[in-house]
């Protein structure tokens, strides 16, 4: 039984990956028609022929987010626990957070500009999950085995996802800044929210889920504390989620305190951002301590 | 004249006074924010003595010179070393003085009035203008009050002002952050952590010699120990037999505390410690300790019992030294504990395939001589020092299975599991737990309201204006209420 949701659960990411590449698709020829669009004289540019394909892409982008819940969802009943066990594991939940994120901010914000970079960093996420991170569905060690993994890892992932988003746009930021200091935008990036809209939207990610990433840290400590006798212990895992939340921490204070805006704030947001993604990757993988995860 | 007036005067005091006003600068704050990330990078990378003491030393073997002066930098206990403990001392010196006196000027701007209403509001943000009714003043009260704004009221005008929750959930954050660095302190001052290796079976009376290591804080007493005693009845390790992968770990104990004559049953697991009093007791690791008994030349017994061996992977093949130095001469030997046996696929030694004791063997080197326990100098109890020993034969051993040489036997008799407990006493944990709480709180107080201050003056005409602190978004949704609520429209 547990077997068979296994198999389930990879036919269900290696669908949400299909589908996933036609909304990338469907975001690729939104974009190219919107270049296509001469830079006519006309400021107002009117987009309704991208607008189906546009709609098609979301679309698409909902379905996969479905696909891959239920790939998620899946691969806990086969192990019998939540789906946090391991590396792979992580990947395809964390690509579903993203996601989420995305279409959470979509509902309130026109981002679908973002989609072409959101299927595509999805794809790459997942394809690394199914390829290199791949282990067998099986159960938890010990020390995983508590109702904190639950609070803990899930509060890790929606701040993660959030995050990457939020490093996302602030690279648009700085992208359409530097085509802005030479002249005017190009055709498609025209479309594109200003850059204060850009610069502001960064910052209320960040300061969205800040909180919820002081809440990972401490429920991660206050697990570690009943599974390996001290609530801090300066793992390379703790630090480097320390370090994140320091760089995240300065980032807030420079934005409300000092008032960084626009270049400044957006590269302060990377750097905090890379902080977080050196994290997932180098020290699960390459690092020593107790968050590492043998065979991944 | 009027140059040096501008210079500031460096007295003593003045220098005191300029160098507080910059440690306690907001900007010094943020960079000694970004120093203490930085800093916190190398014990990341490199190994840390508390954290891989085994690492630090094969780092000291392959690069001696290199490795010296890492050291001399600190950089094998980076989280204790001065620098860093300079960088946070420093940032919590620098917040206590930037937080404290904004508490006090909040706690006094949260009891005053809000300034009254500007003499121009058409200059203001979000400002519009109708032809008055007479009655909006009356309207206008009632919305602030049932809004929660605090307001002044002055010559046919109100000032509202609403949203103090911000500043106070960022004091609030801030001040609860100290209350996190007090908790760490109280746990390094008064704590205790030690560590022992328990055969099951075998009892382990809470004494400081009872201890394999044992680290107390600067100021706890070694009468603090609380007295009792456990005894290791059961130790049960299940394993997921596709993936070898350990599944849970169970200890059942025997507790008997001071003053009491009842024995309790306890059980603990990784993720549940036991909890006596202030000490918490985790399992932390589990291994094999090999029953042997050591004959000499005459037949009598030199040593019998467990011996805890040290597990070398997943598979648990163990390793360690049994050492008889009661023998005579005195011998030794260099042991290899595999719980489930198998040959390396390529003919090399042996291996274990599987955690659990499914077929056991005990490999074994004998060596006579000189132990070298009388020298002074500490050794290992898992390693023996062969520089004055002689190696008299190889063997492997299953249970029951006697081993015998010229001097003497040795005889497998079988092999018990023993557990790795840690005792810990971290009297701070819980003022560090309600600052990470508050801090929580705090940051959601601070982050999620925003300040902001609305104006109405009704004269012939009725004015509104507002201005949001922080450029703070949403204040004109909320103006736009507050205008149809005057005008009736809502």
């Amino acid at each position: 039984m547990s077997r068979s949701w296994a198999f389930v659960s990879n036919y269900l990411v290696y669908s949400a990956m299909a589908v996933y590449t036609l909304s990338f698709i469907a975001h690729a020829i939104e974009t190219a028609w919107a270049v296509k669009v001469p830079n006519s004289t006309t400021k107002t540019m009117d987009y309704t022929r991208t607008e189906k394909i546009a709609r098609i892409a979301t679309a698409m982008m909902i379905l996969g987010f479905v696909l891959l819940f239920a790939g998620v969802i899946a691969r806990g009943v086969s192990a019998g626990r939540v789906p946090w066990g391991n590396m792979y594991e992580f990947s395809i939940t964390g690509a579903l957070a993203f996601t989420g994120a995305y279409l959470g901010a979509l509902r309130k914000y026109d981002l679908r500009w973002l989609g072409l970079l959101i299927s595509i960093s999805v794809l790459l996420t997942l394809g690394t999950a199914v390829t290199v991170l791949y282990v067998p569905s099986a159960p938890l060690v010990p020390a995983l085995k508590s109702p904190w993994l639950v609070i803990h890892v899930s509060a890790a992932i929606i701040s993660g996802g959030v995050f990457l988003l939020s490093n996302v746009i602030a690279t648009a930021y700085l992208y359409l800044d530097k085509m802005e200091s030479k002249g005017e935008r190009t055709g498609w990036a025209k479309r594109l929210p200003s850059l204060e809209v850009l610069d502001q939207l960064s910052y209320r990610l960040v300061a969205f889920v800040f909180p919820l990433w002081t809440f990972a840290v401490i429920a991660g400590a206050i697990w570690a504390e009943s599974a390996w006798g001290r609530y801090w212990g300066w793992d390379p895992k703790e630090t480097w989620a320390f370090i994140t939340w320091v760089a995240y921490a300065a980032y807030l204070h420079a934005r409300v305190t000092i008032g960084w805006r626009g270049r400044r704030a957006a590269w302060l947001c990377l750097f905090a951002g890379s902080t977080f993604l050196f994290n997932y990757v180098y020290v699960n993988v390459w690092g020593t301590g107790k968050h590492t995860y043998s065979g991944l | 004249m009027s140059q040096q007036t501008e210079l500031p005067e460096l007295d003593s005091v003045g220098l005191l006074r300029y160098s507080w006003r910059q440690l306690t600068s907001m900007r010094t704050a943020l960079i000694l924010l970004l120093m203490l990330g930085v800093a916190a990078i190398p014990g990341s990378l490199i190994p840390q003595r508390t954290q891989n003491p085994i690492q630090v030393s094969q780092y000291f073997k392959d690069s001696p010179e290199s490795a010296r002066w890492m050291d001399r930098f600190y950089l094998f206990d980076v989280y204790g070393s001065p620098w860093f403990s300079a960088i946070y001392i420093l940032l919590f010196i620098s917040l206590i003085g930037c937080v404290l006196p904004r508490t006090f000027e909040h706690f006094r701007a949260a009891r005053a009035l809000p300034p009254a209403t500007p003499k121009n509001l058409s200059r203001m943000e979000h400002h519009s203008s109708w032809t008055a009714n007479g009655n909006e003043l009356d309207i206008a009260r009632a919305w602030f009050k049932s809004n929660r704004f605090r307001i002044l009221e002055r010559d046919g005008s109100i000032s509202a002002e609403k949203g103090f929750t911000r500043e106070t959930g960022n004091l609030l954050f801030h001040l609860a952050l100290i209350l996190v660095l007090l908790g760490i302190s109280f746990s390094s001052l008064f704590g205790m952590r030690g560590e022992a290796i328990v055969n099951v079976g075998e009892r382990f009376v809470n004494t400081p010699t009872s201890y394999d290591t044992l680290r107390y804080g600067k100021l706890y007493k070694d009468g603090n120990l609380p007295a009792f005693m456990l005894t290791a009845d059961k130790f049960l390790a299940e394993y997921n037999v596709e993936t070898n992968a350990p599944e849970d770990y169970t200890l059942n104990i025997s507790l008997l505390r001071d003053g009491s004559s009842v024995i309790e049953k306890k059980v603990i697991k990784v993720n549940s410690p036991l909890t006596i009093g202030s000490t918490r007791i985790y399992l932390q690791a589990n291994g094999y300790s090999p029953v042997v008994t050591v004959r000499d030349s005459k037949g009598d017994v030199a040593f019998q019992g467990p011996v805890p061996f040290l597990p070398q992977d997943s598979n648990l093949r163990s390793i360690g030294a049994i050492k008889v130095p009661d023998a005579n001469p005195q011998v030794g030997f260099v042991g290899s504990f595999v719980p489930t046996y198998t040959r390396a696929p390529d003919g090399g030694g042996a291996l274990s395939a599987f955690p659990k004791a499914l077929d056991p063997r005990l490999l074994l080197a004998a060596w006579v001589g000189d132990l070298g326990l009388d020298s002074g100098i500490p050794q290992s109890v898992y390693r023996i020092d062969t520089s004055s020993m002689q190696q008299i034969g190889l063997k492997t051993l299953k249970p029951g299975e006697t081993f015998i040489y010229p001097q003497g036997s040795i005889t497998f008799e079988g092999y018990i599991q023993w557990v790795n407990l840690n005792f810990v006493a971290d009297p701070g944990k819980n003022l560090a737990l309600l600052g990470g709480i508050v801090a929580i709180l705090g940051l959601l107080a601070s982050l999620f309201t925003r300040r902001r201050r609305i104006w109405i003056r009704v004269g012939s005409e009725v004015e509104v204006a507002g201005l949001a602190k922080n450029a703070a978004p949403g204040l004109d949704l909320e103006l736009e209420q507050f205008v149809q609520t005057l005008k009736g429209e809502k």
